[in-house]
C-alpha cells in the first residue's frame, strides 16, 4: 500500500538516507528499527510529508506523494514529545482536524467522546491538554489522529518518555488496538524488543540505508549481517573460512573447529558463523558423537533472575563464548561453577552464515 | 485526512509542490517583504549618497559631473581632519567611561541577583526605549547654570556661583552620551558574564584563589568577548552623534554629526554633506573591524 | 575553609554601586515630572508651589494636538506594517535553511548600529533625488527601517523556542500553513507578537533622529517639541508634556518586554 523507491535525502553536504526502497502493506504493523542517526526518523518524517525527498518516489495506494504537502496526505503521525496543543483542552484537541472535513458539530462531540471511551480516558475532555500526565497526553495524541480514520497512522518513538511499566502496557494497547482497527502502522524505534514485540515485519536500518525486512522471527533466525545480528538480540560471532567441497564441506570456525555445514558458499571464503546463545548446551561429560562438541572452560557467570549467561573460555578464541540456560530455583546445576571443565555443544541448524564484516 | 474521500487525494498546484521540495524557497519568500525592504530602505539611500558626494553645488543647482572634489576639500581642509580626530576622542571616552562604570553593574546583576534578574535587566535598559530627545533635554535641565544641580549645590551651600562647565562642554557632552547609550554596553557584559560557568570558579576557590584573583583570572578574561562587543555597539552610534552636542555641547565640542546635519540643512550643501557621511562611514567601518580584530585576539 | 559563605557573601559595596547607578540613571529623567508640578517658570531649586496649570496648557495648544495625533498615526502604521513583516520574517529565519540566510540576517540587523544620521540623510538623499515631498509617509518609510531589525529581534527567540513539532501536527491533521498559523502559531506566541507591537509603536512614537531629516511639512511629536525648545518660557509646559510621553512610553515598554518573556519555556524564569 506504501510504496518506497530509492529515496535518498541530504540535508545539505549530510546524506541521511541513501537509496531506499520499501514495500509496507495495508493493515500492516510496521516498525522502523535503528540507532539514533541510522536514518529512521528521517524517512517517517518524508513518508507523513515533513520533509521533501532529494530524489526517489513514495507512493500511497498507488498515487505519488513525494511532492504533496502533509497536509493533504491520508496520513496522521503520533510525535515523540505527543506535541499536544497547550492553549487548548483536550476534546478541542481531539478534534482538532474535524471542522476541516465538514463535520456538523453534535456528530463531531460524539465522535469525540467516542474516542475518549477508546483512549480510555472518558470524561477528560474539558481538562487543559497540558495539565494531563505523559501517558494520558500520549493517548490524546492518539485520539487526535485516529479520529481523522487515516489509512496509515505514523509513530515516532511514541513510547520512548514513558517508564518501563508503562511502556509495556501501552505497547500492548497499540498492538491491540491496531488489530482491532485494521490500519496501517509504522513505528519508527531504536528499542528492538519494542519492534519484536509490536510488528508484523521489521525493517532494521543503519547509516541511511535498510539492511534487512523480514518478520520478527525472520530477523532474529536469519539475520543478513553482524549488525542486524547485534541489533536484534544478544549473538555470538566466530570468524570462519570454508573449506572442501562436496560431502566435506566444512567451516574452519575459530573456537568451534571444523564443522561441517550447508551452504552455498565456496571454497576459501571467509563468513560469519552466528550462534544465539540459547542454542548452545552444556555439559560435564562430553556429548556422543554424532554431535558436535568443543572443550571448554566456564569464566564467569550472569545471574538474569531464572535466566543465567555462562561466558565459556575456548581454544582459538579470545573472546568467552555466551551461553544462556534457564536458572530455576533448586535445580541449578551451574552455581558456583567458576573455573570448571565443560562441553559445549549444539543441535542442527545453530549455525547461521553472515557476511563477513 | 480522512478515509473518506476514496478517490485520488487532492493533488496540489505545482506551485505548492515546488515549494514543498524546496525548503529554501519557502524560506526565502517569508523572508522577502523585510529584505526588499531593507535593501530599498539601506542599499539604494547609501548608493544614492555615494553618488551624490561625487557631485558638486553649483549655485543652487547641483552639478552632476562626478568628481571627487569634496573628498579632496576635506583632505586638503585640516579643519576636518580635526573634527575627525575630536569625534573619534569624544566617542572613544564615553564608550571606555560608560563601559566601566557600567561593568561592575552587569556584574552585579549576573552573579549577585538570584531572583530578579529579568526585572533588573529591563529597569537597567528601559530609559533607553524612550524618547531620546527627552531624555538628552532632561539633562539640560539637571546641568543647567540654573539647573537641578547647580540650584542644589548652592541652596546648599557648597558652591558660591554656578560650576559652568557642566553644562555646553565637553564634559556634558560625555556625560550624557555615557547615560544615553549605557543600555547598548550593560547587556552584552551581562550576557557574557552570565554564561561563565560557575562550576570553573568554585573549582578556583577549591584550589586556594581568593575572589579577587578569581576575578582576574577567570571571570573578567571570560567576559571580554562581551566588553568588545559592548564597545562597538556603542561607539558606533556615539559616533554618528549630533543631538547630544547640539543640545548640551559647547563650541569646542562640535561632532562630524553637526557639521552633516548643518550640510544638509543651513548651508544646503548636499554633495559635501554626502561625501563627509561617506567618510563617517568609513571611518565607523574601520573603527568596527579593529573591534572585530580585537574580538578575535580576545577569543583564542 | 568555608568557601560557599564566600560566594554567597552578599557585596554591600556592589549592591550599593549598583543601586545609586540606577537612582544616576533615572534621576534626570524623573526630574521632568517633578518640575512640570513646579509654579515657577525657571527649572532651579527650590521649587515654587505645586499646579496642573502646565498640564492644563497642553490641551489649548493646537499645534501640540495635531502633532501629538500625527505621531499617533505614524506609529500605528508603522507598528503594523513592521510587525506584519517581521513575523514572516523571523518565521522563516526560525524554521528554514536557506542559502545564505547569515549574510541575509546581518544584513537587515544592521539598522541597529548604522547611525541614525546615516541612515536619514542617505534616505533623504535617496527621496530627494527621486522628487518625493517630505512628509509623514517619508517619516514612516524611516521608522520602518529602525522597527523592522527590532521586531525580528523581539521576535526571533521566540520563534526559536516554539516547539515545531506543535506546527506539524496541526499541518498533519490535515490543515494548510496559514490555518496551521492562524489556529497553532499565532495563539501560542501572541505574547511576543503584541509585545513587538507595543514596542515599536512606542520606538516610532519617540523617535526623531530620522523625523529630523525626513519631516514635511507635518511634524510629528518630537519634532514639535525641538521647535519648541528655543521658547524658554514656554519650558514648563515642555516638561508637562514630556512627563506624560514618558510615563506612556515607560508603561508601553515595560508592558511590551514582560510580555516578551512571558510563557517562555525555553527561559528559565528568574523571580516571577
Amino acid at each position: 500500500m506504501i510504496s518506497i523507491r530509492n529515496v535518498s535525502k541530504s540535508f545539505g553536504r549530510f546524506q541521511a538516507l541513501r537509496d531506499v526502497s520499501l514495500d509496507i502493506g495495508a493493515g500492516e504493523f510496521f516498525s522502523l528499527l535503528g540507532a539514533s542517526g541510522s536514518g529512521k526518523t528521517t524517512l517517517l518524517r518524508l513518508i507523513a510529508g515533513f520533509e521533501g525527498v532529494s530524489a526517489g518516489t513514495i507512493a500511497i495506494d498507488g498515487h505519488e506523494m513525494q511532492d504533496v504537502p502533509p497536509h493533504l496526505r491520508p496520513i496522521n503521525m503520533v510525535f515523540q514529545n505527543y506535541a499536544i496543543f497547550p492553549h487548548l483542552n483536550v476534546r478541542d484537541n481531539i478534534a482538532y482536524g474535524l471542522p476541516r472535513l465538514g463535520i456538523p458539530r453534535a456528530e463531531q462531540h460524539r465522535r469525540v467522546d467516542e474516542m475518549l471511551e477508546l483512549i480510555a480516558l472518558p470524561g477528560y475532555g474539558d481538562r487543559r491538554a497540558n495539565q494531563l500526565s505523559g501517558g494520558q497526553q500520549q493517548r490524546v495524541a492518539l485520539a487526535r489522529a485516529l479520529i481523522l480514520k487515516p489509512r496509515v497512522l505514523l509513530l515516532d518513538e511514541p513510547l520512548g518518555a514513558l517508564d518501563k511499566q508503562l511502556r509495556e502496557q501501552m505497547q500492548l494497547e497499540l498492538r491491540g488496538l491496531q488489530r482491532r482497527l485494521g490500519i496501517t502502522f509504522i513505528l519508527v524505534t531504536h528499542d528492538q524488543e519494542e519492534a519484536l514485540t509490536l510488528s508484523d515485519r521489521v525493517a532494521v536500518m543503519a547509516n541511511g540505508e535498510v539492511i534487512q525486512v523480514d518478520t520478527p522471527a525472520g530477523l532474529y533466525d536469519q539475520p543478513r549481517n553482524r549488525k542486524v545480528a547485534a541489533f536484534v538480540g544478544t549473538m555470538n560471532f566466530f570468524d570462519a573460512t570454508i573449506r572442501g567441497e562436496g560431502a566435506s564441506l566444512r567451516a574452519e570456525i575459530a573456537g568451534l573447529g571444523p564443522q561441517p555445514l550447508a551452504t552455498s558458499r565456496r571454497a576459501g571464503e571467509r563468513v560469519l558463523i552466528a550462534v544465539r546463545p540459547e542454542s548452545l548446551t552444556l555439559s560435564t561429560t562430553r556429548p556422543d558423537s554424532p554431535q558436535p562438541a568443543v572443550a571448554g572452560r566456564i569464566e564467569a557467570r550472569q545471574y538474569l533472575g531464572g535466566r543465567q549467561i555462562l561466558h565459556v573460555a575456548v581454544a582459538g578464541r579470545a573472546e568467552p563464548v555466551a551461553v544462556a540456560t534457564l536458572a530455576l530455583r533448586g535445580e541449578d546445576p551451574w552455581q558456583g561453577s567458576e573455573g570448571r571443565p565443560v562441553w559445549l555443544s549444539w543441535g542442527p541448524g545453530a549455525l547461521s552464515v553472515l557476511d563477513p564484516d | 485526512m480522512s478515509a473518506a474521500d476514496p478517490a485520488a487525494p487532492v493533488r496540489p498546484g505545482a506551485l505548492t509542490r515546488f515549494l514543498h521540495r524546496h525548503e529554501g524557497w519557502r524560506g526565502h519568500l517569508l523572508l522577502a517583504p523585510a529584505l526588499l525592504l531593507m535593501a530599498a530602505a539601506i542599499l539604494f539611500p547609501l548608493g544614492m549618497t555615494l553618488a551624490m558626494s561625487t557631485w558638486s553645488l553649483a549655485g543652487y543647482d547641483i552639478d552632476r559631473t562626478p568628481g571627487l572634489g569634496n573628498y579632496a576639500a576635506m583632505v586638503e581642509n585640516p579643519m576636518f581632519g580635526a573634527l575627525i580626530l575630536r569625534t573619534l576622542t569624544i566617542a572613544l571616552t564615553s564608550t571606555l567611561f560608560t563601559v566601566i562604570l557600567v561593568y561592575p553593574v552587569a556584574y552585579y546583576v549576573a552573579f549577585h541577583v538570584t531572583r530578579h534578574k529579568a526585572l533588573w535587566l529591563i529597569l537597567l535598559t528601559l530609559p533607553f526605549w524612550t524618547s531620546y530627545l527627552l531624555r538628552v533635554f532632561s539633562w539640560r535641565v539637571v546641568l543647567g547654570q540654573e539647573g537641578v544641580i547647580n540650584s542644589a549645590l548652592m541652596g546648599l551651600g557648597l558652591i558660591d556661583s554656578p560650576l559652568s562647565f557642566l553644562l555646553y562642554s565637553q564634559t556634558a557632552v560625555t556625560i550624557v552620551l555615557a547615560h544615553s547609550w549605557a543600555a547598548f554596553a550593560i547587556l552584552p557584559i551581562y550576557v557574557s558574564l552570565e554564561k561563565i560557568n560557575r562550576s570553573w570558579l568554585e573549582a578556583a576557590a577549591d584550589l586556594g584563589d581568593g575572589p579577587v584573583r578569581r576575578f582576574w583570572r577567570i571571570t573578567f578574561p571570560l567576559s571580554l568577548p562581551g566588553v568588545v562587543a559592548a564597545f562597538i555597539l556603542m561607539f558606533v552610534p556615539t559616533m554618528g552623534e549630533y543631538i547630544t552636542p547640539l543640545m548640551v555641547g559647547g563650541p569646542d565640542s562640535m561632532m562630524v554629526g553637526n557639521l552633516v546635519q548643518a550640510m544638509f540643512g543651513p548651508m544646503n550643501n548636499w554633495p559635501a554633506g554626502a561625501a563627509l557621511a561617506v567618510v563617517m562611514m568609513v571611518t565607523i567601518a574601520l573603527a568596527g573591524l579593529v573591534f572585530l580584530l580585537l574580538n578575535r585576539l580576545v577569543q583564542r | 575553609m568555608a568557601r560557599y559563605a564566600g560566594f554567597h557573601r552578599p557585596n554591600r559595596p556592589l549592591a550599593l554601586y549598583a543601586a545609586v547607578f540606577a537612582v544616576v540613571l533615572y534621576l534626570p529623567i524623573l526630574l521632568i515630572p517633578v518640575f512640570s508640578f513646579n509654579s515657577g517658570v525657571f527649572v532651579r531649586f527650590p521649587l515654587e508651589g505645586f499646579t496642573f496649570g502646565w498640564y492644563a496648557d497642553l490641551f489649548q495648544r493646537e499645534p501640540l494636538i495635531r502633532a501629538f495625533w500625527n505621531s499617533v498615526k505614524v506609529a500605528c502604521f508603522v507598528s503594523l506594517l513592521s510587525t506584519l513583516i517581521a513575523v514572516p520574517a523571523a518565521l522563516a529565519i526560525a524554521r528554514y535553511r536557506m542559502p545564505g540566510k547569515a549574510p541575509a540576517v546581518a544584513f537587515m540587523m544592521l539598522p541597529l548600529v548604522l547611525p541614525g544620521l546615516i541612515l536619514g540623510v542617505a534616505l533623504l538623499t535617496l527621496l530627494n533625488r527621486m522628487g518625493v515631498t517630505l512628509s509623514l509617509v517619508t517619516v514612516a518609510l524611516g521608522h520602518m527601517v529602525i522597527c523592522l531589525p527590532y521586531a525580528i529581534s523581539v521576535l526571533l527567540p521566540r520563534f526559536i523556542g516554539f516547539n515545531r513539532a506543535l506546527e506539524e501536527a496541526s499541518a498533519d491533521l490535515g490543515e494548510p500553513p496559514l490555518r496551521t498559523f492562524w489556529r497553532v502559531t499565532l495563539p501560542c506566541n501572541y505574547p511576543a507578537i503584541l509585545a513587538c507591537l507595543l514596542m515599536t509603536f512606542t520606538l516610532s512614537f519617540d523617535e526623531f533622529f530620522m523625523a529630523f531629516f525626513l519631516s514635511g511639512a507635518e511634524p510629528t511629536l518630537p519634532m514639535y517639541i525641538w521647535s519648541q525648545l528655543r521658547f524658554p518660557r514656554d519650558f514648563p509646559s515642555l516638561l508637562a508634556l514630556s512627563s506624560l510621553i514618558l510615563l506612556f512610553s515607560f508603561a508601553l515598554i515595560f508592558a511590551s518586554l514582560r510580555l516578551a518573556r512571558i510563557g517562555d519555556p525555553a527561559q528559565p524564569e528568574s523571580g516571577r
